[in-house]
């Protein structure tokens, strides 16, 4: 490791950093802005100046920027130097004469990174004595506020929505002292990170407009470690929460998952658990047949009696509830009379995936390794749309090749300003199959296919990349080049990943990417790995709690096998046949219903148990790679809400009082799910005999809060279920990072402070990365899931068109589709079709179109896509009244009446 | 012997010469000699013989530049020469000059140069302001395209090229190298980070010779008449002719190509007339806007050289001086000054960015009598904090050039406009 001398002291630093990381990372209190610890080095806001010496004769030195300097080996500096220090000044100074001023109605007033830095420098009195110069704002749309003023030109923004993300309609413009930031026009930001802004800003330019409608300073949030439930990724959060309402998530530094970064899906989903239509009250239906609100006790009373007297008791649970509410329904029905709640196709589907992460050939990919591989081929998922945290990270991976130019110029990657300019808009390999255009397109290498198709390409990959794989029979020329091309790469890589997921509900897209993965692991298996997307955020925990299938359970129901159903947190008409489910809530004599959004299956409960978002309730959720990590409650329930698990405990026989109850008894009873009782310190830990706080030390207006109706201060709520306190009392010191509630340190202020937090910036957190990962990878059992090619996809061989998902990143998932900001983006739903099928079956773009698949009908608008593989009509998820898609489900288009 | 080479074929006011009678005094016979007799590494060489330093401001040796580009095996295929013919200098119109005047010369000079480096396309960056010499170097580059000496396999020598014009959208930093190339792939004009030089990764991150038009259009005469005629050119260590011009209230303002080390005092006396009845030589700033203030007191007979220059603490810089004279306010001119820079600023980096708009400020505040005593401590202290090393690129400390030696030289007038909140020159307005 090099040493450095900061000020006359030695330190050991990691190797290829710059001297401002470097600094950062030891502890003092060095200004910075343009600098970001993943957007690297520009050398734009000169804010960081240190005094720097050729060696230890060198009395004078020279003033350098310390996020230029590489912190090499017997690097000299002076960061208390006079001149750097007046320097620092000044530059606060300068970037001061333009700005308003205005902290105490400004957003970001509190926990400012512009307010730290300069109060950092000294910087105090104003000595310009001009106007200044103003701008115009932006309206950006639902997401972001948009206030030019406070700008002080860091270019963190465009350097991340740009350059970073891909974004294309937001920029610089205008020159010296009159650079603006924003889009040409007003207009919503399109790109899907823009979210980021917020954190990326250091001042209060992009701040959050949700947020603004329920604003609270950072001081009086009072919040939790969370972990995202908009997809299943699992990016870890910080959901903040004051009086009963959430108002806003951000980024929880997890180096393995999210990074530095969310998506808006997951930064913006979470107002659907502050909807005014939420039900929060226990209802029961009365004799008669009318539903009536009644207390917690009354409902569980009910329930209790219902459950006694049923004739047969089935339980669908939910690949969006936790871990220990799946566990705690499966007790209370039985393991036979248990589904995971995930619909039969995609069940099927992603127990096939489960098997090839946990026993296949490839270690699973994280984030992490899917954002440093430097060859990805990606089969069947469109993780833009359906897990988008990924695609931030693959369109990183994308630059992984081109980047060793840079190396080789002897650039290090951290002077991002070089690097770009160096590889300029070069790609490495990425290749995607999918049936249409994805948002990845400007990056990849696309090919557009049938799912069979799709499933060949990978077949053929496989056979190239040599091994036990055959050739693919009557594979045409072009598709087998293609898979020449991809293999070559995969097999040339240092980091090769494989990616795919269960979008395509396609059992031998699967079994294709199991043979790419098996003959990648023979070739260039070292540092290979198999990035997997699922649906929804626990999607794995459930399909490895296992069970029957939803379809099976309904149908026992509507067979009159059983006639109590209890619902856990699922909204059964998104995922099944309407015409099943509406035999078996017909047949049902009693459904019990426990769920926190409005839903179709909610109206028609009997009984009805309000649960617990995420916001009001701990849980541990099985991630896409198998990580488990437990997410805890921000804000305590109201009235009779009650976490599902706590609901379903006291349905069960079972003496489970606490979540940690439920833990250890899934852990006893499952060895292969133990690991996740490991995911958090359990609710008895303590830091010197005290809990970790959910406020900030500043939790100022704590005793005013309910002073209007009280002078005297309830005691805060208690917390049974973890080692986390509803108070702003509690242990300062190493917090363990899965018990972290919001970033904070002295002199930071801002999320800027997350420096404070990690064990090395940009590496792991201190005290190590939250969660445990369920899957040891690379068991490498050759016989598993071999499959052989399908034959090749023939439109005109098939009745009708082939129907296949497409997903939307804000229209997709059920629970972010009912925050209000997020729907704003969701995309109309449409029917895609080729313009060549569109014309043959009579159909105009931008008419109505009718779909009939499986018996049932919808009409919905369609938009003619010249991407789309011929034979295919792609219909939008959700597709409301319609049954779910299987691999090989037909649907007759024609021009709706 | 030829003591004008730049300039023989110029005549003023008169079209320029064609192709046909640029051939007819020996234009592109260097071309064809060198395509068909030597390698590349041969031009380099001559060049370097010869000592040929940039013309554009910074008198970096034109061979070593050039020798940086990597060549062979492992080298990238492809590479660039770009001519900076973004002459946005205040007060220099050298290069609008030579390519008004004689279009073939910097052609037949970028041949060259492309070839000694590799290159087989080469663009012109042309400051958007010269549509008269857009004009002229479309017509010449096509007739060069016609006469065979661009294209493919140039006279047979295997040698392919072919120049571009491009026309700037007009921004002074673009003559900043790397900012140019920056406007060149049509981003922002913001300068790059260095390293990398663009020698190793330039335009589209290729290698990439960037060269001011005075030097290209030198390249030509050097290969013709050799190294040791262009040594002794010049008068002192630096061979060669320059252009030298002279605005202000001289007699005859104007552009002299003479040889490089001529005196200010010949320049200003004998070319320029000297100043012009009623008026007195207060300073002079020897090349461009961004050179500090050199004095009659104690510079007249200053070699006008890139090292004498350099060690009166000034810089050569374009060679084409601004004078000021007794009844001109040094605070307006000043203030002028920095109401261009700071509308020049490209605006990445804060001190250049938010600094010099407070310069200007100040300084119009003290020019309409509202200047402050503290105000020359805070001009003084931007001149440092603006410095060399403080600011992403060297425009700002360009522009404390003139400012840091205005306040010395002219310190009363500063303080005359504060004491007497007024400016002294007014009534000689």
């Amino acid at each position: 490791m090099p040493t450095i001398h900061i000020d006359g002291t030695a330190h050991s630093i990691p190797a290829g950093v710059n001297l401002l990381h470097a600094a950062l990372q030891l502890g003092y209190d060095l200004p910075y802005f343009c600098w970001h610890p993943a957007l690297g080095s520009v050398g734009a806001c000169r804010q960081c100046a240190v005094r720097q010496y050729r060696d230890e004769k060198d009395e004078h030195g020279q003033i350098v920027m310390a996020c230029m300097v590489p912190a090499a080996d017997g690097t000299r500096c002076s960061i208390a130097d006079t001149e750097a220090a007046e320097f620092r000044a000044s530059v606060i100074e300068w970037l001061m004469t333009n700005h308003p001023h205005d902290c105490p109605v400004c957003d970001e007033g509190g926990e400012c990174h512009l307010q730290d830095m300069t109060v950092m420098t000294g910087h105090c009195s104003r000595r310009h004595r001009f106007p200044k110069r103003t701008f115009r704002n932006q309206f950006l749309g639902p997401f972001i506020n948009h206030e030019m003023n406070r700008c002080i030109q860091c270019y963190r923004c465009t350097r991340f929505y740009n350059d970073y993300a891909g974004g294309t309609d937001f920029g610089a413009f205008g020159a010296h002292n009159h650079v603006y930031f924003g889009r040409h026009t007003d207009g919503v930001l399109e790109n899907e990170f823009s979210g980021n802004l917020i954190e990326v800003c250091p001042t209060g330019v992009f701040t959050d407009k949700t947020l603004k409608r329920h604003y609270t300073r950072k001081w009086d949030l009072e919040s939790a470690p969370s972990v995202c439930t908009h997809c299943s990724l699992g990016c870890n959060t910080f959901a903040g929460a004051r009086y009963g309402a959430v108002r806003r998530i951000l980024n929880r530094y997890h180096a393995a998952i999210n990074g530095y970064f969310l998506c808006d899906r997951g930064r913006f989903g979470y107002e659907h658990a502050n909807r005014g239509d939420r039900p929060r009250q226990p209802l029961v239906r009365d004799k008669e047949g009318t539903t009536h609100p009644a207390a917690a006790a009354e409902a569980l009373k009910a329930a209790s009696d219902a459950l006694a007297a049923a004739k047969g008791v089935v339980a669908v649970g939910s690949p969006r509830a936790s871990l220990e509410a799946n566990y705690a329904l499966r007790a209370l029905a039985g393991s036979d009379r248990y589904s995971p709640g995930i619909a039969s196709a995609e069940a099927d589907a992603a127990a096939v995936l489960v098997e090839l992460l946990r026993d296949g050939p490839l270690p699973p990919a994280s984030l992490r390794d899917v954002e440093h591989a430097d060859a990805i081929f990606v089969l069947g998922e469109d993780p833009a749309a359906s897990a988008p945290r990924m695609a931030l990270s693959l369109r990183q991976a994308a630059r992984q090749q081109p980047l060793e130019s840079v190396d080789k110029l002897g650039i290090p990657r951290w002077y991002d300003r070089a690097a770009r300019d160096i590889i300029q808009g070069a790609t490495g390999p990425l290749h995607t199959a999918w049936t249409h255009a994805t948002r990845l397109d400007d990056i990849a290498c696309p090919f557009r296919g049938a799912p069979a198709d799709i499933a060949r390409l990978g077949f053929a990959v496989a056979h190239h990349l040599g091994g036990d794989t055959p050739p693919v029979a009557d594979i045409d020329e072009a598709l087998d080049n293609r898979a020449k091309e991809i293999a070559e790469a995969l097999r040339a890589a240092r980091r090769p990943a494989v990616v795919t997921g269960t979008g395509l509900r396609s059992r031998r897209v699967l079994l294709a990417a199991a043979a790419v993965a098996r003959a990648l692991a023979r070739v260039n298996g070292e540092n290979a790995r198999l990035g997997a997307v699922f649906g929804e955020a626990n999607t794995v925990g459930a399909a490895l709690l296992g069970g029957p299938s939803p379809e099976e359970l309904l149908e026992a129901v509507a067979a009159g096998k059983a006639d109590t159903l209890v619902v856990l947190e699922n909204d059964l008409t998104r995922r099944v046949d309407p015409a099943l489910l509406r035999r078996a809530l017909e047949a049902a004599r009693c459904v019990i219903v426990l769920d926190y959004v409005a839903t179709p299956v909610v109206d028609r409960a009997d009984i009805f148990l309000p649960a617990g978002s995420f916001a009001e309730s701990d849980g541990t959720l099985v991630n896409h790679e198998g990580r488990a990590q437990r997410s805890f409650q921000a804000l305590p329930h109201d009235g009779d809400g009650r976490e599902s698990w706590r609901w379903l405990a006291a349905l069960t026989d079972s003496p489970w009082d606490a979540l940690d109850d439920i833990l250890r008894a899934l852990a006893e009873a499952r060895p292969d799910l133990a690991a996740a009782a490991d995911a958090a310190p359990g609710a008895d830990f303590r830091l010197n005999g005290r809990k970790a706080p959910r406020s900030p030390r500043r939790y100022s207006g704590r005793t005013a809060q309910l002073a209007d109706r009280t002078m005297h201060e309830p005691r805060p709520p208690d917390d049974p279920d973890s080692a986390l306190a509803f108070s702003m009392e509690g242990a300062a010191k190493q917090v363990p990072p899965s018990l972290l509630s919001h970033y904070w340190s002295p002199g930071w202020n801002s999320v800027q402070s997350l420096t404070r937090f990690q064990e090395e910036i940009a590496g792991a957190c201190r005290g190590g990365d939250p969660g445990t990962r369920l899957f040891a990878g690379a068991e490498n059992k050759p016989a598993a899931l071999a499959g052989s090619p399908p034959r090749p996809f023939d439109p005109a061989a098939v009745p009708g068109l082939l129907a296949v998902p497409a997903f939307d990143v804000f229209a997709s998932d059920e629970l972010a589709a009912l925050s209000p900001p997020v729907a704003e983006r969701a995309a109309v739903p449409v029917c895609r079709l080729h313009p060549e099928d569109a014309a043959a079956h009579g159909i105009a773009d931008d008419t109505d179109a009718g779909i009939i698949l499986n018996g049932a009908s919808a009409v919905l608008r369609a938009r003619l896509d010249p991407t789309l593989a011929r034979g295919l009509v792609a219909l939008p998820v959700p597709m409301p009244g319609l049954p779910p898609l299987a691999d090989d489900t037909y649907a007759t288009v024609r021009p709706a009446s | 012997m030829i003591r004008r080479p730049l300039t023989a074929l110029i005549r003023p006011g008169e079209p320029p010469p064609g192709l046909r009678d640029y051939e007819a005094a020996d234009g592109y016979a260097a071309v064809r000699g060198t395509l068909k007799d030597l390698q590349p590494g041969d031009v380099i060489d001559r060049v370097k013989e010869a000592g040929l330093r940039g013309r554009g401001g910074a008198g970096f040796q034109t061979a070593m530049k050039w020798g940086f580009v990597p060549q062979g095996e492992d080298a990238p295929r492809r590479k660039y020469l770009v001519c900076n013919a973004d002459e946005m200098e205040p007060g220099t119109f050298k290069d609008r000059y030579l390519m008004e005047g004689n279009p073939h010369q910097l052609i037949e000079g970028m041949i060259l140069a492309a070839f000694a480096i590799g290159a087989e396309v080469a663009y012109i960056f042309l400051r958007d302001e010269y549509p008269l010499a857009a004009k002229r170097l479309r017509a010449a580059l096509a007739e060069a395209r016609d006469g065979g000496h661009l294209g493919k396999d140039i006279h047979g020598s295997g040698f392919n090229l072919d120049i571009h014009l491009h026309i700037s959208a007009g921004r002074y930093i673009c003559g900043e190298e790397t900012a140019l190339l920056n406007a060149l792939e049509g981003k922002r004009a913001v300068p790059r980070a260095k390293p990398p030089f663009p020698p190793v990764a330039g335009l589209w991150g290729k290698p990439t010779i960037v060269n001011n038009v005075e030097t290209l259009c030198y390249v030509p005469h050097i290969l013709r008449h050799g190294a040791e005629w262009f040594r002794g050119l010049g008068k002192g260590r630096d061979g060669g002719t320059k252009l030298y011009g002279a605005s202000g209230r001289v007699r005859h303002p104007g552009i002299w190509e003479l040889p490089m080390g001529t005196t200010m005092r010949e320049i200003i006396e004998d070319h320029a007339g000297g100043m012009r009845e009623g008026y007195r030589l207060r300073g002079v700033i020897p090349g461009g806007a961004s050179t500090d203030f050199l004095v009659p007191e104690e510079h007249m007979d200053l070699p006008m050289d890139f090292e004498s220059v350099q060690k009166a603490g000034s810089r050569l810089g374009t060679g084409t001086m601004i004078i000021l004279d007794d009844k001109t306010c040094p605070v307006g001119m000043l203030r002028n000054l920095q109401l261009f820079f700071s509308r020049e600023s490209c605006g990445w980096c804060t001190p250049c960015r938010d600094g010099i708009p407070w310069i200007e400020k100040t300084l119009a505040a003290i020019e309409a009598g509202d200047g402050r005593e503290e105000d020359i401590a805070l001009l003084h202290a931007h001149t440092r904090l603006l410095g060399p090393g403080r600011t992403f690129c060297a425009f700002a400390p360009g522009a404390m050039e003139p400012l840091q030696s205005a306040l010395r030289y002219f310190e009363d007038d500063f303080r005359r406009h504060i004491t007497e909140h007024r400016c002294p020159y007014a009534n000689g307005r």
